[in-house]
């Protein structure tokens, strides 16, 4: 687990530009491939959840929950990369997050954007 | 009886702990923002130039937030007579931000200048959402591109 996220962020730092805003700062755009997304649907664990259920009698933070949806938003970016990355872009623009709860204990985390190739 | 000894201790016991970890929250939430304060947050993107910059990265923070007993027993009185449901209110702003100190820290660790196109999201993830009787939880996501 360690070892896959850590190649996501040397993917999202270093090779694939991503940004929120509608184009690259100091870059000029010179190529759309269209919408580019990524998805994962996580389940929680049981271990956590009873450490949650026993956090939840005093308030704040979720800890275990957090690590979780942080992790799974990770893969959902590595996924909208990896179809950036098909398509023979170089950059993703305007890249929105959501996050649904689609089932009794399981969340959607879902990341999409715009495929561009920047110069 | 039994029963209501129980439900009295854990109802203190949220109200007494809950509060102290609000306050202490607070105060750490404050002490962040004053540290961070030179960089400024915008929302601003779509309609806006694109600002000048060498390099940009995404950004993004979150936290996932619960209520405390007392709060979650407050909120179900609440619902009788309905109006603001106050006790929810701090949970949510601490949420949110907490969630914008964690996105600015990632990014002025990157050295970036100003966090651009600021986005916040909101969902709910406990079963109270769904009708049921569960816990109340949150998760709060901010994301924005950092410039430098």
């Amino acid at each position: 687990m360690a070892s896959s996220s850590s190649r996501i962020n040397k993917s999202l730092k270093s090779e694939m530009i991503i940004t929120t805003l509608e184009g690259v700062p100091g870059k000029e755009i010179i190529e759309h491939y269209g919408l580019v997304q990524g998805s994962t649907i996580r389940a929680k664990h049981v271990g956590k959840d009873i450490m949650a259920g026993l956090k939840n009698l005093v308030g704040g933070e979720l800890k275990g929950y957090t690590e979780l949806l942080q992790e799974a938003r990770k893969e959902a970016v590595d996924r909208m990369i990896q179809q950036a990355d098909f398509v023979g872009a170089n950059a993703v623009v305007n890249v929105r997050f959501a996050t649904s709860s689609v089932a009794q204990g399981a969340a959607e985390l879902f990341a999409y954007g715009t495929a561009v190739k920047v110069q | 009886m039994e029963e209501i000894i129980f439900f009295i201790f854990l109802l203190s016991l949220g109200y007494f702990v809950g509060s102290w970890v609000e306050k202490k929250h607070y105060k750490e939430i404050k002490q962040r923002e004053r540290k961070t304060i030179h960089v400024p947050v915008v929302s601003f993107g779509a309609k806006q130039k694109i600002p000048s910059a060498n390099e940009s990265a995404l950004f993004a923070g979150s936290v996932v937030m619960s209520a405390d007993y007392f709060k979650m027993f407050a909120s179900s009185l609440r619902n009788l007579i309905g109006g603001r449901v106050v006790v929810y209110e701090s949970i949510l702003d601490r949420g949110r931000r907490e969630a914008v100190l964690r996105m600015k820290e990632q990014a002025i660790a990157w050295g970036a200048t100003q966090v651009v196109n600021v986005r916040l999201e909101t969902a709910s993830i406990g079963n109270q959402a769904s009708g049921g009787k569960g816990m109340f939880a949150v998760e709060v996501i901010a994301y924005g591109t950092g410039i430098r």
